[in-house]
């Protein structure tokens, strides 16, 4: 495309300007319009559908232009007038008592109407200054509500999911799993299809890289060629969530959700020890502990009948948040921070819920009042803890572990001979330790009167009175089976894990700001089954996995980016860039530098040195003034393990987008910079993995430059290159050999090799397809 | 229509968006340029959307920042803050009718007294503006009539860790963006081979044991890590991961990036996925910085009576003085934020003797980064701030005697200084009382200053927003008020 005619240009901004506007996802199932596939529509009508959804249509607007002074904060109501509950929706107009606020089936005589379209300032919803615009399709979108008889419905997040059986659809072979049936459904109606079978090399390092975290051996992906049989992929899934690698995999994202670290976190940030919780984590995914017993351990297992050492270390869950040293602190004002830390992750990771803007007054755009979050932080609120610990303090409550209650009680914690014991923090509930009370604004130092006794917001389910008021009784709400939440904030998470994106693409906020599910029916359906399986974490993975949905091709064709570019109706695989975890372990893998040992100790790997120099206070006996790089192989461990200072995180792995830890994170960020190219090309670690894998194909039988050249390919993207970079790769080899030639006089022959191989392993390293699952 | 659809993928999709009216605002240039402009397709994910932007809001007066952040909390009493009916009073306990219940800090919240005192230092008036300063301060006080001194700041915080974390992004709580990644991603980036937000640390000589930093301070928090700053060290690797491999040449490196793009855009033909040619991009950037950083670097260029200006700690790489040196270095090539951290103010203790040491490393440096910038025409639109996170107390932490005192913490009122980008030249902003204590005149709060920086910027800082977990975020929280009063006509 060299030329572009003007009339042309316009068309086709014109195009991509609808889909980015169009209110994604906007669309139930059932009530789709095509975004843009018959081209030239009338903007204004482009995505407004037939019939408008006030949960998936009209309050998502109402949400994010109006709450905020009509919306469910009382402190912050204007006007006496609410638009969040359908009780003031009706009332009579103040201006003209022949109208009303809303008046269903009639514009005329709505004043929302008037004051939409007004254009005078004092009269304008939203008002000029604050700064919040109603677009032309938002209005006619909340105008055909109104002609349409303006119903009310509750939250779609709030009530119980619902199990239907899919629909059908015409893709013949294209029902794997119900999961198919679902997703080709919407595609249907999209005007898409799905696409064919990744080819085998791709499929099998995608599914690598899910379950295990880990790329596929050379040897391990001949086998899957070879193997012709029906089952030679699902037989592939099960010894995958076999494997132990499945269990690091699975704590590698668990992590960022517990926002794990070695260090305390804040300015001095010495040394904590949580990585015994952190082998526990392991443990639990790879004996595939239910979901339900693994979070209810986390949240309260000391809490449980006759609490075993195991179920109390999972509580060390809630014990991962930053503590402070600093001298001088007022402690009541960071102890209230560290409850505050607990049920801002309690809400995010497993309700989805951003209850933490509950905390200085009610909710702008929730059904949560500053009682539901005070009632909830009352819940880890009552722990003998200190605001501020001191150097080399491990803060109470703790446990101590040693060899020997390793070896009775916690087999799974890699307990090195080297060190005598380590006090981990836990839970521990304290009983009538303290009465909770709401804190005017949040602060520590301006409690109410007002008492929160315990229990979890009403209109998401009602807090049984049998339930103790306590962590406890929590987990039981949570995983009531009427609870509206919890397994569909779940499926999501591991949805999103396997296909980059979530059903619901705001994975730590399902309220009415977060984003719409682009397949709801989907969602529920797999919430119910998970329930009924018993929260059955590995059942979920492999029907997700086995699913067609999951095995298609990531090459996507040009209908399919032309109606739906960003891929949410799944007609691809979606392509993704791995993590920070996978970038690195795949380097140490494919070169055969990699150790594999699980748990224990964090390690340290290489990093540039001074970094903690640079940046760690002068107090004496800190021994995180200077990193020191581990050996005997603990260098070349699985990125899961590499020690994490916060005030001082990894640069490779933060570089790559890992979450810093200091909080609760569920979701990672997806960025491409410069700094992650220097990095590639020249860290270190990259260069000796570079040279490791030329020596060992250089060392092998195998004796054809071509050959080698294939084989280094394989190992570090999983797949044999086609003609093309082949030879475009051998060019490579041959320049970069005369480069060496000129460079150094006199290089044996065998040396010029040695470096041309190494090189050329480093070019296949910086491709952009080793770091991408295709 | 593939071909058009395509085109649309991967050709300057900014420059559509600007002119469809979608704001540049999420779209914008990261603190990491991508001149091809795919920038877009970095940014998927509904948690990145843009704030009701185009930026400017309106005309700009400065384009680039210095911040000289005085990690430790100065004493204004010793340097700016002239009081000296604390001198005449020495001794005499603070009153309950001046501190009003101010919460202090576990560290003096146990002492039975609270006797104030004043500097040890002598103040004098300089200049036209007749602004005082003590004798720590030699070099500034020769050029404060480039200063506007606010004498009224103040903050919420009482320790260091929430006050930095407060005055970098607007709020005590780590996770928020710092201003740097909030201007990368409001403004973009002038230049295209450099990043936009650039981070230089040095260490104090006031306190053997000074206050640690960490790198939150210059994160993106929730913004795309595009935004994050880079921290400039001294040594050969000033840029981490930046010096090719030993042994491997740039021209090695070239044929490389060259095979490798080859390589890539195949990839990029088969998948149509726009972020291969963003990657292909920033390998390209990442080369480029491999000259340029370490030419930015190098200061061998620099005349001696520069060096002579700012120092003889500018001939050290990595002390304040050629840090500031080379702040001006990166300013000349446009980079838009130059953050310096400069530790040890923190002087509970032994005041008079850390402090001569402290003022000493900094006082040359930022007097001639000052100059220099002026004589460069370059001071016009570069805004360089100086202060810390909070002041000191007007009474002593430990025993007082002739010779010796120590300060707390003090957030209800210290000074800080500014120059350039457009704010009011030999001016001081506020006033405090008698005892230094309270603000009886004009405060600012941190909203305040950091909605005033925006504001030079052509920024309304209520309208730079971003969108994430359900809420508008801004730097300034829900306050700050621009302070007209500080700006140049």
């Amino acid at each position: 495309m060299k030329k572009l005619s003007p009339l042309l240009f316009f068309l086709g901004a014109f195009v991509f300007a609808l889909v980015l506007r169009s209110i994604y996802p906007s669309q139930p199932d059932g009530e789709l319009q095509p975004i843009a596939s018959s081209g030239l529509t009338e903007s204004s009508n482009v995505s407004i559908p037939e019939v408008v959804s006030y949960n998936f249509d009209v309050k998502p607007i109402l949400s994010d232009k109006c709450y905020t002074c009509h919306g469910p904060d009382p402190n912050a109501v204007e006007a006496n007038f609410r638009l969040d509950v359908s009780r003031d929706w009706y009332r009579v107009s103040q201006e003209n008592p022949q109208k009303q606020i809303i008046f269903p089936k009639n514009l005329s005589k709505s004043e929302l109407v008037d004051r939409i379209r007004s254009t005078r300032a004092s009269h304008q919803m939203p008002p000029p200054e604050s700064n919040l615009i109603l677009s032309e399709t938002e209005k006619q979108i909340i105008e055909k509500w109104i002609e349409q008889g303006a119903e009310w419905s509750t939250h779609w997040a709030y009530n119980s999911p619902i199990k239907n059986n899919p629909s059908d659809h015409d893709f013949d072979h294209w029902n794997l799993n119900p999961i198919d049936q679902f997703v080709g459904a919407q595609m249907a109606k999209k005007g898409l299809k799905p696409s064919a079978r990744a080819p085998k090399e791709l499929l099998l390092r995608r599914l690598y890289f899910d379950l295990t975290g880990l790329p596929p051996s050379v040897s391990e992906i001949d086998r899957f060629l070879k193997d012709k049989s029906e089952d030679a992929y699902e037989k592939v899934v099960d010894q995958l969530l076999q494997s132990s690698s499945y269990g690091e995999r699975m704590a590698s994202i668990w992590m960022d959700i517990a926002r794990y670290a070695d260090t305390n976190g804040y300015q001095d940030d010495t040394e904590r020890f949580m990585w015994p919780w952190r082998d526990w984590v392991i443990h639990a995914y790879n004996k595939n502990l239910p979901y339900d017993e693994f979070v209810s351990w986390q949240l309260a297992g000391d809490l449980l009948p006759d609490a075993t050492k195991e179920q109390i270390l999972a509580t060390g869950f809630n014990r991962n948040h930053m503590i402070t040293q600093e001298g001088g602190v007022i402690e009541e004002e960071y102890r209230v921070e560290y409850v505050a830390d607990r049920t801002a992750t309690t809400a995010k990771s497993f309700m989805g819920l951003t209850m933490e803007c509950a905390r200085c007054h009610d909710h702008k755009y929730d059904e949560l009042t500053q009682k539901d979050y005070f009632n909830l932080y009352s819940f880890f609120n009552r722990l003998e803890e200190k605001g501020r610990i001191g150097y080399q303090e491990v803060a109470e409550p703790k446990i101590k572990l040693n060899q020997e209650l390793v070896n009775n009680e916690l087999r799974f914690v890699q307990w090195p001979d080297s060190i005598p014991d380590v006090e981990v923090m836990v839970m521990k509930e304290v009983e009538d330790l303290r009465n909770t009370y709401v804190l005017n604004r949040g602060a520590y130092d301006a409690p109410t009167a007002i008492e929160a006794e315990g229990g979890m917001p009403e209109n998401i389910l009602k807090f049984d009175a049998r339930y103790p008021k306590n962590r406890l009784g929590l987990t039981q709400w949570l995983f009531d089976p009427q609870n509206p939440l919890t397994a569909r904030v779940a499926v999501n998470n591991l949805w999103q894990q396997l296909f980059g994106m979530g059903i619901v693409a705001t994975p730590s906020d399902f309220g009415n700001q977060g984003a719409l599910p682009t397949h709801p029916k989907l969602l529920d359906w797999l919430a119910v089954t998970f329930m009924e399986e018993g929260w059955d974490t590995k059942k979920m993975i492999k029907r997700m996995v086995m699913s067609a949905t999951y095995q298609q091709s990531s090459k996507p064709n040009a209908l399919q980016l032309e109606i739906d570019p960003k891929n949410h109706y799944l007609s691809v695989f979606p392509r993704q860039k791995l993590t920070a975890e996978m970038i690195r372990d795949n380097v140490l893998v494919s070169s055969g530098l990699f150790v594999d040992k699980i748990g224990g100790p964090s390690v340290k790997p290489y990093q540039p040195p001074g970094l903690w120099d640079d940046l760690t206070g002068g107090s004496t006996s800190n021994s995180l003034k200077r990193y020191i790089m581990s050996s005997s192989g603990n260098q070349y461990r699985r990125s899961l393990y590499t020690y994490w200072k916060r005030t001082a995180p990894p640069p490779g792995m933060v570089t790559f987008d890992a979450s810093t830890r200091d909080y609760c994170t569920v979701e990672r960020q997806k960025t491409s910079t410069p700094l992650q190219s220097l990095i590639l090309l020249n860290d270190p670690q990259v260069q000796m993995a570079a040279q490791s894998i030329a020596s060992l194909i250089l060392d092998s039988e195998i004796e054809k430059d071509k050959d080698r050249v294939v084989a280094i390919h394989r190992r570090i993207t999983g797949r044999i290159p086609n003609k093309k970079s082949l030879s475009e790769m051998m060019d490579y080899l041959d320049n970069i050999g005369d480069l060496h030639k000129e460079k150094e006089k006199g290089l044996s022959s065998e040396d010029i090799e040695k470096r041309s191989f190494t090189s050329l392993a480093l070019l296949i390293y910086n491709l952009d397809e080793t770091s991408q699952k295709s | 229509m593939e071909e058009l659809n395509k085109y649309f993928l991967n050709n300057n999709r900014r420059h559509f968006l600007k002119n469809l009216g979608f704001g540049i605002g999420g779209l914008a240039l990261g603190s990491l340029v991508d001149p091809f402009g795919t920038g877009v397709s970095l940014q998927n994910g509904p948690q990145l959307q843009a704030g009701p932007l185009p930026l400017p809001h309106f005309a700009p007066k400065a384009k680039r920042v210095i911040y000289l952040f005085q990690s430790g909390g100065p004493s204004q009493l010793d340097l700016f803050d002239y009081k000296p009916y604390l001198n005449q009073y020495r001794g005499t306990d603070l009153p309950d009718s001046i501190r009003k219940g101010q919460r202090l800090t576990g560290m003096t919240s146990g002492q039975d007294r609270f006797p104030v005192t004043g500097s040890i230092y002598n103040f004098k008036q300089y200049g036209e503006s007749r602004a005082w300063v003590s004798d720590l301060m030699p070099h500034v006080s020769k050029v404060v009539d480039e200063l506007c001194f606010v004498k009224s700041m103040h903050t919420e915080a009482i320790n260091h860790d929430p006050a930095i974390t407060f005055f970098q992004t607007g709020s005590q709580l780590p996770g928020r963006p710092s201003i740097g990644s909030w201007m990368s991603y409001g403004l973009g980036s002038l230049n295209d081979n450099l990043p936009s937000f650039i981070v230089l640390l040095s260490t104090g000589n006031g306190k053997p044991q000074p206050q640690p930093l960490y790198s939150r301070l210059w994160g993106n928090g929730f913004l795309s890590s595009l935004h994050q700053g880079v921290q400039f060290r001294s040594g050969k690797d000033p840029v981490l991961y930046l010096q090719n491999p030993e042994g491997v040449s740039k021209n090695e490196r070239r044929k490389m990036l060259d095979h490798l793009a080859s390589l890539n855009e195949a990839q990029e033909k088969t998948f149509g996925d726009p972020e291969i040619n963003s990657r292909i991009s920033n390998y390209e950037m990442a080369y480029r910085m491999q000259t340029s950083v370490p030419e930015v670097m190098d200061i061998s260029d620099e005349p001696d009576h520069i060096l002579r200006m700012y120092g003889k700690n500018s001939y050290t790489p990595g002390t304040y003085a050629a840090n500031c040196l080379l702040a001006r270095r990166l300013i000349e090539k446009d980079v838009r934020f130059v953050q310096l951290y400069h530790t040890g103010w923190d002087q509970h203790d032994n005041l008079p003797a850390q402090i001569k040491r402290q003022a000493e490393d900094v006082d040359q440096g930022t007097a001639a980064l000052i100059m220099d910038l002026k004589q460069r025409g370059l001071l016009e639109d570069t805004l360089v701030i100086w202060g810390g996170e909070f002041g000191r107390t007007n009474y002593c932490q430990g025993r007082l005697t002739d010779t010796d005192y120590g300060r707390d913490h003090h957030p209800r009122s210290f000074t800080i200084f500014m120059a350039g980008g457009g704010i009011k030249p030999g001016f001081s902003y506020g006033e405090t009382d008698d005892f230094g204590y309270n603000i009886v005149k004009d405060p600012m709060h941190v909203h305040d200053l950091q909605a005033t920086l925006l504001h030079q910027f052509g920024v309304d800082h209520e309208k730079m927003i971003y969108k994430t977990q359900g809420r508008r975020f801004r730097l300034t929280d829900v306050s700050g008020e621009v302070k007209r009063d500080i700006l140049a006509s």
